[in-house]
């Protein structure tokens, strides 16, 4: 097991047990060399076996009530090993228990346990209304029809979707969607909630909506999976965050924890318009200077420096980039976005 | 229970839902007029005048069958697309009755093509609707229905495996019209043809329809044509778990 997956968190407030919980394990979510390799055939006269590893010997554990974090580019292997916990894909290897049932052999029991919502627009019925969409998800996880009503209109109310759910669902904003997603997937009470990145294409307001439902259905002590791209979300909400990049995890730790991975440098961020690829190369090689990154904005770039404090690299970055058109240059203290940039530059 | 109570609502829900697909509503409300004009045709051009209510039921028929195998397959596609496949296969269920609702709800929405066909063949045509069986023949509509969405769901559990569903379904459309003697009775067919068209119940189905509208013994043809149906049920539930299982190790549930 890497070294770093043994770091542990400071306790999480008691997680309230649900009935249904099987003694002997304080964990609602156990992973032991979870793997995934996806096999893709193209071609019909000379076919072209592909094979992509795309997550490669996970291990980690979520205790009960836990708000866990899975943080990682694109393609770093996610929302696989999200799909390999809550049954939807079989792992090539490893093993893999969900409140306490495994989640090959028993997969229905896992099924009854968990909720799944995803990002985005698809996953529901858009030419049925709301209140229809809820109908039927209650009717497929079996809640029972003297409750449905109650708990219907109980998960509306939560998410804010009060006197819209008559409408069809092709007419909600996004936002409402996710709400909607949110709701079908607390039908069933769940005991551990997976959340791949819920937030995404949601507006700033719809966004902190989100996490503020997110907190206190963790505050009632469900487990919660959630993967984002949002650190600030990441910060705000998760006990333990485990970053994860080419299909192996590559720092697990409290966010104060991650954070420190960043301790003893120095961020320095510029507006800029056009910066080239050989300047970029020549910041890297500059004394001091740990890492770069660019993030397109429009026009405009951003770029972001990070060195050791101890060495003062403003003046040869921007000597670097003279004749560059730049914006405004500010020196800050590392974040745990600037953490997470430096712990996925270096896997 | 509680199954039997998902079972209805399910049928319901997607019923609902394919009812205010632009697509699926020009569909339905074409297609069948298409199939009687050209079938009463076809039985004016030859010495079978006589027979245009056959026509028209056989007609009617070719649009269930139409429903069911464009539904079965397309309906998985589209649950494909939409990114449901992925949520109702995950609900604590039988993957039989996750599917069942689906395959049930097109062939419900097939029993318009019916209808709308005789009301064509009335219409445009002023063929008399004389029945010989009226309550046989409403009991076989019931039956076609029933045997039609069982034989469904034994076709969409290979459509949750298949992630290109539509490549299998569209070309099965014409042979089961043919074999089951929707339109061309199967005595005229090859003599190799008749084991096939025995197992099928779409064969029993229209078999039932003819009678009810002709004369003749119409309860067996039902018995059989739902018999058969319970077997595709039972192989169908099967092969889904199995198919299922597949589908989370190759990955196919998801679009991507």
């Amino acid at each position: 097991m890497d070294s770093e997956h043994t770091l542990t968190a400071p306790s999480p407030p008691p997680p309230a047990l649900s009935p249904s919980t099987r003694a002997g394990s304080d964990f609602a979510i156990e992973a032991e060399g979870l793997s995934r390799t996806y096999r893709t055939r193209t071609g019909w006269l000379r076919p072209r076996l592909q094979t992509v590893d795309a997550v490669r010997g996970v291990d980690l554990s979520v205790r009960r009530g836990e708000l866990f974090g899975l943080l990682g580019p694109n393609g770093a292997g996610k929302t696989t090993t999200i799909k390999m916990l809550n049954t939807l894909l079989i792992p090539s290897a490893g093993t893999a228990r969900v409140g306490g049932y495994d989640v090959v052999t028993q997969t229905r029991e896992v099924r009854r346990r968990i909720g799944y919502v995803f990002g985005g627009d698809r996953g529901l019925y858009d030419r049925l209304s709301g209140l229809d969409n809820l109908r039927y998800f209650a009717e497929l996880y079996a809640v029972p029809a003297r409750e449905q009503k109650r708990r219907i209109a109980e998960l509306l109310e939560l998410v804010g979707l009060r006197g819209r759910e008559g409408e069809r669902v092709e007419g909600y904003s996004r936002g409402m969607r996710q709400r909607l997603h949110i709701a079908r997937g607390l039908l069933h009470r769940p005991e551990v909630l997976f959340l791949d990145e819920p937030s995404i294409g949601v507006d700033p307001v719809a966004a902190r909506e989100l996490r503020r439902t997110v907190a206190g259905l963790a505050a009632n002590g469900t487990t919660i999976v959630l993967t984002t791209h949002y650190m600030a979300e990441a910060d705000e909400l998760c006990d333990r965050i485990a970053v994860i990049a080419g299909g192996r995890i590559q720092a697990l730790g409290t966010p104060a924890e991650l954070r420190r991975r960043a301790d003893g440098r120095r961020v320095l961020e510029i507006e800029a318009y056009g910066v080239p690829d050989a300047a970029l190369a020549a910041l890297r090689e500059l004394p001091g200077v740990r890492e770069t990154a660019v993030e397109a904005r429009g026009t405009q770039q951003l770029l972001t420096v990070q060195s050791d404090t101890d060495v003062d690299v403003q003046g040869d970055v921007l000597r670097e980039l003279s004749g560059i058109r730049l914006g405004r240059v500010t020196s800050r203290e590392p974040t745990l976005e600037d953490a997470y940039v430096a712990i996925v530059n270096a896997s | 229970m509680t199954t039997l109570r998902m079972l209805a609502i399910g049928t319901l829900l997607h019923a609902k839902h394919l009812s205010r697909s632009p697509f699926e509503v020009a569909m339905a409300l074409i297609v069948p007029l298409v199939q009687a004009t050209l079938a009463v045709h076809l039985f004016r051009s030859g010495d079978g005048s006589h027979r245009l209510i056959e026509a028209a039921v056989g007609a009617g028929l070719m649009g269930i069958w139409a429903s069911v195998l464009t539904g079965s397959g397309g309906a998985i596609q589209n649950q494909r697309w939409q990114g449901t496949l992925e949520m109702i296969m995950l609900a604590p269920r039988r993957p039989v009755t996750v599917i069942l609702p689906i395959t049930a709800a097109t062939a419900v929405t097939g029993m318009y093509a019916l209808l709308a066909t005789l009301a064509w063949g009335r219409i445009v045509y002023g063929i008399r609707i004389e029945l010989a069986h009226p309550a046989a023949f409403l009991a076989a509509a019931v039956a076609c229905v029933l045997g039609l969405g069982m034989f469904g769901l034994l076709l969409a559990s290979t459509f949750v495996l298949l992630r290109n569903a539509n490549a299998l379904a569209n070309p099965l459309d014409y042979p089961i019209w043919l074999l089951s003697g929707m339109l061309v009775p199967i005595t005229v067919l090859p003599s190799w043809t008749l084991p096939v068209a025995a197992v099928l119940p779409t064969t029993w189905g229209a078999r039932a329809l003819r009678e009810a509208t002709v004369g003749g013994p119409v309860w067996p043809s039902i018995g059989i044509c739902l018999a058969i149906g319970a077997v595709c049920l039972v192989v169908g539930g099967y092969c889904l778990t199995v198919f299922e299982r597949r589908a989370r190790v190759t990955a196919t549930l998801a679009l991507s």
